[in-house]
């Protein structure tokens, strides 16, 4: 028992103490975590549970764009098919909410598919334009079933997560840690036990050389599509039952471009990109709304950080706060925080370049 | 039905054409897809609404209205394109965030109201017991006369020939003497004076919104993808053949003012599988794979 206590505690001070990265995200977790002893207040809760839906929706948008290079426009068909669906399990045959979001899920995964085909030949600008037509044809057709979807006004009255606040919260941040804990390891180029990481890189890469090392692409890119499509799914379903609607906005233009303003605030292909990106952004836009004046400059807000981003930090927010706490030694490739003069694996040198510049 | 279906797809056949041209022009010159083309016809028809209501006469308000657009699309590619320029993907997305900056602006300013510009010309004639205005005529007249006037530049004037050159090769172009910059930052000049016209041209029979700019967004895309990228022809006669199946759709499917939209992106996503050239494109090979 003291044993594993030890053995347990010298895991924790070497792979994470000694990290800033890893220090920051066990803090950020705990404080999710711990929030509802710190306020039960329903505005914040509502906006950090929103937050983690969204999470999910703009890592499942990077795993597509950012790590393998398919660049979706309208990434929002995944998000609002899957809330449909949902919407119209429960309403019209009265499914409990442990049916209707995996179905949904499976619905996103479907169209995922078919979505993904495009993709198999088509690639850059042709692929985004395709991408980008999807969400706006389904939404052109739910128009015309109005009767069916309910048209504008979309479908309403969906039964809840659960009878609490509290356990709406905790239920939809266990859904986005798993979410982003499989997500995380799916797209880890690293990974010795998963070739799918590193493969997909290769393919964003360059995808003929991918193809020429005897990589089935079209499989790959096949797998990837129904990859984001699931976790985009899960993410529109809690979403449709957290709101207990489900309307024809989600399948606008904006909705799609959100997770791409999102992760490329963030930090394209990094999946604490995208949770940077969306903790950052999205409370910062609710907390516009409390004023009169923020309700009307959000979005001109949020556009002016976008093209601000993409202009001076085209990296985006995460990785830039990264370089500035770790450095990774040249000779092993071990993280290291920067303050460390040697790296604390191998004893080599870290700041070479730029003792070599004094 | 015939008549009306006719005159019509030419208004709008026509308004997309010159929209087309622009966005064509871009990508073929600037390889820049610039989502936000179709704001700026919308930034050009706010101008000319605020022409009005400020009590300018009308002719100089459009006439400031489209140089004013025009110079907002060289601004733009100074402050944002030109920075960007080596990722294709950062492009796109800048401008997005453009267009949605404009819609937003406007949004602030005037509010969701549905706005109507009078009539350059008032009044209509009757044509076979269909009522056209005399509008329509300008909308044509005008719109077919900026197509010539865009193929006579391309055609005929050096600058014409050096956008021409970039879009066939801009490192070579560049080695020839060619300043791909300077006339990069022209090509965004004029399509967005371009599209000022086209807002010009239809103004007074759509109504003026902030979120008017995403309907005709949808069809040129599906036009230039139908014609094949970067193909000036081949964009317009694809403006003109989805112009006409818009109008066809409106008036003869049910509820069809919903799928009009639908319609033109099925086309391009058909397109885009089976012939991803288009009607008359080039043939990109490294784009396909």
């Amino acid at each position: 028992m003291v044993m594993h206590a030890v053995w347990l505690y010298k895991l924790f001070r070497e792979s994470i103490l000694t990290i800033p990265g890893r220090l920051i995200a066990i803090i950020f977790l705990w404080f999710l975590v711990l929030l509802p002893l710190i306020t039960i207040e329903p505005s914040v809760l509502r906006i950090i549970t929103l937050a983690s839906i969204f999470t999910i929706y703009a890592a499942s948008w990077d795993v597509l764009a950012g790590f393998s290079g398919q660049i979706n426009l309208g990434h929002a068909l995944f998000f609002g098919v899957a809330a449909y669906t949902t919407a119209v399990l429960n309403k019209y045959l009265g499914l409990p909410i442990w049916i209707t979001i995996p179905l949904g899920s499976v619905c996103a995964v479907t169209v995922g598919l078919i979505a993904g085909m495009p993709a198999l030949r088509l690639r850059g600008f042709y692929l985004g334009l395709v991408t980008l037509a999807f969400p706006l044809i389904l939404s052109g057709v739910i128009f015309v079933f109005a009767d069916f979807t309910g048209g504008e006004q979309g479908i309403y009255g969906l039964s809840r997560l659960s009878n609490s606040r509290i356990l709406d919260y905790y239920i939809i941040l266990t859904a986005m840690i798993c979410s982003l804990f499989i997500m995380y390891k799916l797209t880890d180029a690293g990974s010795r036990m998963l070739r799918i990481g590193v493969i997909l890189h290769a393919i964003r890469e360059d995808e003929i050389t991918a193809r020429a090392s005897g990589i089935d692409t079209a499989k790959y890119k096949l797998m990837v599509f129904a990859i984001s499509g699931f976790f985009a799914g899960v993410a529109g379903g809690f979403y449709a039952h957290y709101m207990r609607i489900t309307g024809p906005s989600i399948l606008g233009l904006f909705f799609s471009f959100q997770p791409i303003l999102w992760t490329i605030f963030g930090g394209l292909s990094t999946v604490y990109g995208a949770v940077t990106g969306v903790f950052v952004l999205y409370p910062l836009v609710e907390v516009c709304c409390f004023y009169e004046i923020g309700e009307h400059i959000r979005f001109i807000l949020l556009s002016l950080i976008l093209i601000l981003t993409l202009i001076f930090m085209p990296e985006g927010i995460a990785v830039w706060i990264r370089d500035k706490l770790e450095v990774k030694c040249q000779r092993c490739k071990v993280v290291n925080a920067i303050t460390r003069n040697f790296c604390r694996a191998c004893r080599a040198p870290l700041h070479l370049e730029k003792r070599g510049k004094k | 039905m015939f008549l009306s279906i006719l005159i019509n797809g030419l208004v709008s056949g026509g308004m997309y054409a010159v929209l087309a041209v622009g966005f064509s022009l871009v990508f073929g010159v600037a390889k820049i897809l610039n989502l936000a083309h179709t704001a700026f016809y919308m930034v050009t028809a706010f101008l000319i609404l605020t022409g009005t209501i400020i009590g300018l006469k009308l002719s100089i308000s459009v006439i400031m209205a489209v140089i004013v657009t025009g110079l907002l699309g060289i601004v733009c590619y100074k402050l944002c394109f030109d920075r960007v320029k080596v990722h294709e993907t950062a492009v796109m997305i800048i401008s997005v965030a453009i267009a949605m900056l404009f819609q937003e602006i406007f949004l602030l300013i005037f509010s969701e109201q549905f706005r109507m510009i009078k009539a350059f010309i008032p009044g209509f004639v009757e044509i076979a017991g269909v009522r056209v205005l005399y509008h329509h005529f300008f909308a044509v007249g005008a719109s077919l006369v900026t197509l010539i006037l865009v193929w006579l530049v391309l055609s005929k004037t050096r600058l014409g020939k050096a956008m021409r050159a970039i879009n066939q090769d801009s490192e070579i172009a560049n080695l020839m003497g060619i300043d791909v910059g300077r006339i990069s930052l022209l090509v965004l000049g004029i399509s967005a004076i371009l599209a000022g016209v086209a807002a010009v041209a239809i103004v007074p029979i759509v109504m003026v919104h902030p979120l008017m700019w995403t309907d005709p967004l949808v069809i040129v895309l599906s036009s230039v993808v139908l014609g094949g990228l970067g193909s000036i022809k081949g964009s317009i006669i694809a403006a003109f053949i989805l112009g006409f199946a818009e109008t066809w759709v409106i008036f003869v499917v049910p509820s069809g003012s919903f799928l009009k939209g639908a319609i033109s992106l099925t086309v391009m996503v058909i397109v885009l599988l089976l012939r991803p050239e288009g009607l008359f494109g080039v043939v990109f090979e490294e784009e396909r794979l």
